[in-house]
């Protein structure tokens, strides 16, 4: 939930890029830390992290930009992710999908206008057996259906 | 006496309604003054029947399953009682599913509290860690070459190979790199085993290390696992804890440690370079081999990165010898594999067993068809990258040439199953485009193809020129096939071009055959 994490700080990015810093290989331990502390990657932190690993800027954004877990900018207050892989598919994910993307009037990987929930795909969360399957905020659900769904959006949008 | 009730922690029970259970278990025995313990273990991998809930007994373990929260009072009063309830399964080790199995990796999934380096021992665990303290490193790259372990990730290469390059690779650091970035979609065995046994894991890491002369490891794990993170750190605190990674392990002169790494959403990551790129901090663009990680690896050093069952595979091989390993499977493909049955199936979950068994058997007889109840159109061997099998091709046996002599591959053992709704024309599209989003970029026919598959593709769905486009995407297959760097986009071309060859009546405008079915 994005109103769980801190407004962007310098000195508290500082700080968080400082307790990672001295690990073998740590841009990835450092944009993960940052965005859990503020919800996203605040552009202001990749020039500072790039000073503290002795790396470019150019470097550093590259990282930034080339994994989808890392966000430019907060996700709505909710975040449901849907798998999309094909064990879902073939559990019927495809109308679920759909049907989550109609409730909510977005399609995956986009957010409501009220910022309450971000609908984002998913390529498996190993709960292949108990498909389809999906993650609100960190909590995994399987066997969806389409109470389920419902169920699932309507929480989200509260 | 306090009734000991294990519930899983296991991240696909815990999505079907595990928490709610064992919260249900814990309030209801609290209002009655019934003293329960419950213990959190890892999944059996019976996925339908999770929730399933065990109640240990003079007679072994009695399962009850699906559990739901409201069935919870009536089952304490069975648990309390006779033991009689709708949901009871019988005792778990003869349930015909289970029994079945051959299982010497998740020997103890779903049995042991995985967090409790004393519930591993007592279930013989470390043993194969303590016979390793007691080999040289040529013994010990010899019970693991003789064992014909191959690389469970995928690409089937000989461990014992590995292991021995990077041991007699010397340089100042070397490293252990577990691969858990199990991306593929129907595979789930990395997940089960590192939330339901994480030590077996662990111990298979430390025994690299002490074999090769590492003193550092690392777990690269997929960020779409939280659970199997917590799970994993938890169990290195533990092992630690005990003098089991650290310096002086298990009192010898051997030191090694681990770290968990968390990955960050990008599916190429699961190809061993890229990891190692992604571990560095830096992109996961896939580097061209030579050289190879065995050489020069994580931070330019020797490395053995293996899969996460790979490494779980070695403390049975150290404890029971090389031997008792060998003797299941057939032909080169040595020893147990833990199938995972996915998708549209009814009785889907983690099935190992030895090397032969046939894919028809897996689906027909072990996975009970498909969980809709119509018939079993394709089946998806191997994940995203795998090949799409028809049932004439049922009788193919698990075992890595005879997947490859007929254009498939088992990759990580993940089967996932469609039926006859499913369009292959649809599935086709879809591998390429995930070939296209997941691209590195380093490679041009894995860049550009992809993007050109999905294009072409829609051109045949559409009906243009559906026979040109056809031989354009045989074409673009050949090039991604034998010009890309990597596997995914080296092995896009076997979803495709297995849907092309066994379905071709799905590609052109609008299946007559769907069409029928409406």
């Amino acid at each position: 939930m994005t109103s769980g994490y801190e407004p962007w700080d310098e000195a508290r990015g500082a700080e968080i890029i400082a307790e990672h810093s001295g690990l073998e290989g740590a841009t990835l331990v450092i944009l993960h830390a940052l965005q859990e502390a503020f919800g996203y990657v605040p552009e202001p932190a990749i020039p500072m992290v790039a000073q503290a690993l002795s790396l470019s800027r150019a470097e550093v954004h590259g990282v930034f930009t080339f994994y989808h877990d890392f966000r430019k900018q907060p996700a709505g207050r909710h975040v449901l992710k849907l798998c999309r892989a094909e064990a879902c598919q073939a559990a019927g994910g495809d109308a679920l999908a759909a049907r989550a993307e109609a409730k909510l009037g977005i399609s995956l990987g986009n957010t409501t206008a009220d910022d309450r929930v971000t609908l984002e795909p998913i390529y498996c969360l190993g709960l292949c057996a108990t498909a389809p399957s999906a993650m609100l905020d960190g909590r995994v659900v399987g066997r969806l259906d389409e109470t389920r769904i419902d169920a699932l959006v309507a929480e989200a949008q509260r | 006496m306090s009734m000991r009730i294990f519930i899983p922690r296991d991240a696909g029970a815990v999505a079907v309604g595990a928490d709610d259970v064992a919260l249900a278990f814990e309030q209801t025995a609290a209002k009655r003054g019934v003293a329960i313990e419950i213990v959190r273990t890892g999944s059996r991998g019976l996925y339908w029947l999770e929730p399933m809930v065990e109640l240990a007994t003079p007679q072994g373990r009695i399962a009850f399953g699906p559990v739901t929260t409201a069935e919870v009072p009536a089952l304490l009063d069975a648990m309390a009682g006779n033991g009689q309830h709708a949901l009871r399964l019988g005792v778990t080790d003869e349930i015909p599913w289970l029994k079945r199995q051959t299982r010497l990796t998740f020997a103890r999934c779903g049995v042991i509290d995985p967090r409790s380096v004393d519930d591993y021992r007592a279930h013989g665990g470390y043993r194969g860690l303590e016979r390793a303290l007691t080999l040289t490193s040529d013994q010990i790259l010899a019970d693991v070459t003789t064992s014909g372990l191959r690389g469970r990730g995928g690409a089937g290469f000989p461990t014992g190979i590995k292991w021995k390059t990077v041991a007699q690779t010397s340089a100042d650091r070397k490293y252990i790199v577990c691969n858990a970035d199990e991306g593929d979609s129907g595979t789930f065995a990395d997940r089960m085993i590192m939330e339901g046994d994480p030590l077996v894991v662990i111990e298979g890491m430390t025994i690299a290390g002490i074999t090769v002369g590492a003193t550092k490891g690392y777990i690269y794990i997929r960020s779409e696992y939280p659970h199997a993170v917590e799970a994993m750190n938890a169990a290195i605190v533990a092992a630690r804890r005990a003098g089991l990674l650290g310096k002086r392990i298990g009192g010898s002169v051997h030191e090694f440690d681990l770290e968990v790494r968390v990955g960050a959403g990008a599916y190429v990551c699961g190809e061993e370079t890229s990891l190692l790129e992604s571990l560095e901090g830096r992109r996961g663009i896939v580097r061209a081999k030579p050289p190879l990680p065995a050489h020069k690896g994580l931070f330019g050093r020797p490395t053995v990165i293996n899969n996460v069952l790979s490494f779980a595979a070695i403390p049975f091989i150290l404890d029971n010898g090389a031997k008792a390993y060998s003797d299941f499977g057939m032909g080169r493909s040595r020893g147990t594999m833990p199938i995972q049955l996915a998708g549209n199936i009814k009785y889907g979950g983690l099935f190992e067993t030895a090397f032969g068994i046939t894919l028809g058997e897996l689906i027909d007889d072990i996975g009970g068809g498909t969980f809709t109840g119509r018939p079993v159109r394709a089946v998806q061997v191997g994940g995203p990258l795998g090949a799409y099998f028809p049932r004439a091709l049922f009788d193919t046996p698990f075992d890595y040439e005879a997947f490859a002599a007929r254009d498939g591959l088992i990759g990580h053992a993940g089967v996932v199953v469609f039926d006859d709704s499913v369009d292959m024309a649809k599935q086709a599209r879809f591998a390429m485009e995930f070939c296209a989003v997941e691209s590195c970029g380093k490679c041009t026919p894995c860049r550009i193809g992809s993007t050109r598959g999905v294009e072409t593709i829609n051109k045949i769905i559409n009906g243009e020129r559906v026979a040109q486009n056809l031989a354009v995407v045989e074409d673009l297959c050949n090039t991604m096939k034998f010009g890309s760097l990597c596997a995914l986009g080296g092995f896009t071309p076997y979803p495709v071009m297995s849907a092309l060859k066994h379905f071709r009546e799905d590609f052109g405008p609008a299946p007559a055959r769907l069409q029928a079915a409406e």
